[in-house]
């Protein structure tokens, strides 16, 4: 059985401009150990698709659709209930570890209080499996460091503190919002390779928001591809970055610096992410698809199996071949 | 050999672990507060007057209220212990400045404590509950700002009466606004904070987030909005004074004795100089400390 399964999710906002839709028709299941990837430019939903699924949106956001964790709905789910599951069930590790984290507060009051409230530790035998977790996040010292305050860590030892914050009831699924963005890239390295081993020693499930390509890649089972709050692609991994035949994914996959070869510019998709207020009335990316046309502009390409029996996902008015002859030469000229 | 090797380890990490021993964002705001001069030596001053006010009139031979008929008008002297000379009525000038200086303190304690606590909730409430509540709430607060003060304290002092409480109500009521507002926006901005969602995402309920989370990290703004506020209290109770509408004769405070002292400026000046001189003083001491502590628990300068 799945642990987490979202069915045609949306996220909408009552703004002073109208309704704003950030997120829509997202839909995708987790298995135990899965790990699924969200991709996209900033403000293409990524963020707050979890958002949602944690119940943290702000006060003028709507969530529609369905996500099951275990069979029961989380988007009409009250405070309450919400609250037994979020920390304890479903943990989330947030962008920014220098603000994650309360300044007055020691790491220990902060760990401490999840155990306390869901598992109804004592003060002492909360104190020791934080110990034990931060150990796990091998942080030196664990057993001095966790009466420590938040501005005596480093920021790369401040997000190994949150992720053993979200894995302290070991939880079956674990949102990580960037976690590795606001972090350097030795520990960047670091931070990923330790979620990995989590991931194989407790069998979380992940859901790994990020706009670096390189990260999905390496940590990733599915992957599922944003843009305008819409899915544009979504399947495997490996057949994403293998086969990639949606305009944006290719234009993505294009942006990543290369160290092997001697451009002397950085490719970048031209254009800037759409205002959500005000998206085109077909396919959100034809501003800015170099192949765009009327079509493309005037109706919203369907989420489509790419072929009878495939398992990718794609939304694109193009066909595969088109695309990918297409992709082939811009990158030649 | 190997064994050797980590009882030298272990010796090495028990040298090393007092230096990692947290400290907390208080302790190294004390650090910083201890080493501004200026505020220490405010702080040290200020507990001077503060004893000499409480103790003093103990142990000077004058009491408060009763006249030398042979010192009258007196400039400072050693002679029958006028030091600060006496006023027209023959009463100690000394003894009479730091009773005065009682009032004036306790009345800047007590109202300050009621219109710091107002202003908390009042803040706190409507930052929390935001939306239409908020609105209103800080409606309100600008009308307190319109509002004449001198006017509704005349009116409350006739129609009321002049008693201490009153002065002290009086004070609170239109001191209470400045602490309202920083309170509000502090609690906005916490809400907002990342920590705060962070608290939300494990499950934290609401109650505990705004008591484990948000309370300590209003404490800063709160304590050095505090010491800004004292002064500030303490002017207003002397321009009560000022005006007769503060402490009654025979009892005094700082606003009184400045007040007889100006009236009789040209003959006998030091019964103005004195008592002025101590609140200027203190009023320094007080803004000192606050801009001691204001610059200790800047979250900026860690």
């Amino acid at each position: 059985m799945n642990i987490l399964e979202v069915n045609n999710l949306g996220v909408q906002f009552s703004t002073q401009d109208g309704a704003v839709y950030a997120v829509n028709g997202l839909s995708f299941s987790l298995g135990k150990g899965q790990t699924l990837g969200i991709v996209g430019e900033s403000g293409s939903g990524k963020s707050q698709s979890v958002l949602a699924l944690m119940g943290l949106l702000a006060r003028n956001g709507k969530a529609s659709g369905q996500a099951l964790y275990m069979g029961s709905n989380l988007l009409d789910m009250s405070a309450d209930g919400l609250n037994r599951i979020r920390g304890n069930r479903m943990a989330m590790i947030f962008q920014d570890p220098m603000t994650s984290l309360n300044p007055y507060l020691t790491v220990e009051r902060q760990m401490t209080e999840v155990l306390q409230f869901h598992k109804g530790m004592d003060r002492a035998s909360a104190r020791a499996a934080s110990v034990r977790m931060l150990d796990a996040v091998k942080i030196p010292e664990a057993a001095t460091r966790v009466s420590m305050y938040p501005h005596e860590f480093s920021g790369g030892m401040r997000q190994r503190v949150m992720i053993a914050m979200a894995l302290l009831c070991e939880p079956e699924v674990l949102i990580a919002d960037e976690p590795t963005t606001a972090l350097d890239v030795t520990v960047q390295a670091q931070i990923l390779t330790l979620l990995r081993e989590l991931q194989r020693d407790f069998g979380t499930a992940i859901v790994l928001i990020t706009h670096d390509l390189g990260v999905v890649a390496g940590l990733c089972d599915q992957v599922m591809v944003l843009y305008g709050g819409r899915v544009m692609e979504q399947g495997s991994a490996r057949h994403i970055f293998g086969n990639a035949s949606h305009p944006y994914t290719l234009g993505l996959l294009r942006a990543i610096p290369r160290m092997d070869r001697d451009a002397e510019h950085l490719l970048a998709i031209p254009g800037a992410p759409p205002n959500m207020a005000r998206l085109p009335k077909g396919c959100p990316f034809s501003e800015r698809c170099a192949i765009a046309n009327a079509q493309c502009h005037d109706v919203k390409p369907a989420l489509q199996l790419l072929a009878e029996g495939a398992t990718t996902l794609r939304a694109c008015h193009k066909n595969v071949d088109a695309v990918q002859a297409m992709h082939a030469e811009g990158a030649a000229a | 050999m190997n064994n050797k090797n980590d009882d030298l380890v272990e010796a090495l990490s028990a040298a090393i672990e007092p230096s990692l021993h947290g400290r907390s964002p208080w302790a190294s705001a004390r650090t910083r507060f201890m080493r501004n001069k200026a505020a220490v030596f405010s702080l040290c001053l200020l507990c001077v007057i503060t004893l000499a006010c409480i103790v003093g009139p103990y142990l000077l031979p004058h009491a408060f209220d009763s006249a030398d008929w042979e010192a009258m008008s007196q400039a400072p002297t050693w002679t029958n212990m006028h030091w600060f000379g006496t006023d027209e009525s023959g009463r100690d000038l000394l003894v009479r400045t730091l009773i005065g200086g009682r009032i004036s303190l306790m009345v800047g304690l007590m109202a300050t404590i009621a219109s710091v606590s107002l202003g908390i909730a009042w803040g706190a409430t409507a930052g929390f509950v935001g939306g239409r509540v908020d609105a209103v709430m800080m409606r309100v607060v600008d009308i307190m700002y319109a509002v004449p003060y001198l006017l509704i304290a005349i009116l409350m002092v006739t129609l009321l009466g002049r008693a201490f409480y009153l002065v002290v109500i009086t004070i609170t009521v239109f001191s209470w606004m400045d602490m309202a507002r920083v309170v509000r926006g502090q609690t906005l901005s916490l809400r907002s904070k990342e920590f705060v969602e962070a608290a939300r995402a494990i499950g934290v309920p609401t109650h505990r987030i705004i008591f484990q989370h948000i309370v300590p990290n209003l404490l800063g703004v709160v304590v050095v909005y505090t010491t800004i506020t004292v002064p500030g209290v303490i002017i207003t109770e002397s321009v009560l004074s000022f005006l007769g509408l503060g402490i009654q004769e025979p009892m005094t405070s700082w606003g009184v004795l400045i007040h007889d002292g100006a009236q009789v400026m040209e003959v006998s000046p030091w019964i103005l100089l004195y008592p002025g001189a101590l609140l200027s003083t203190a009023l320094y001491c007080f803004n000192y400390i606050g801009d001691g502590l204001r610059d200790a628990l800047d979250p900026n300068d860690r």
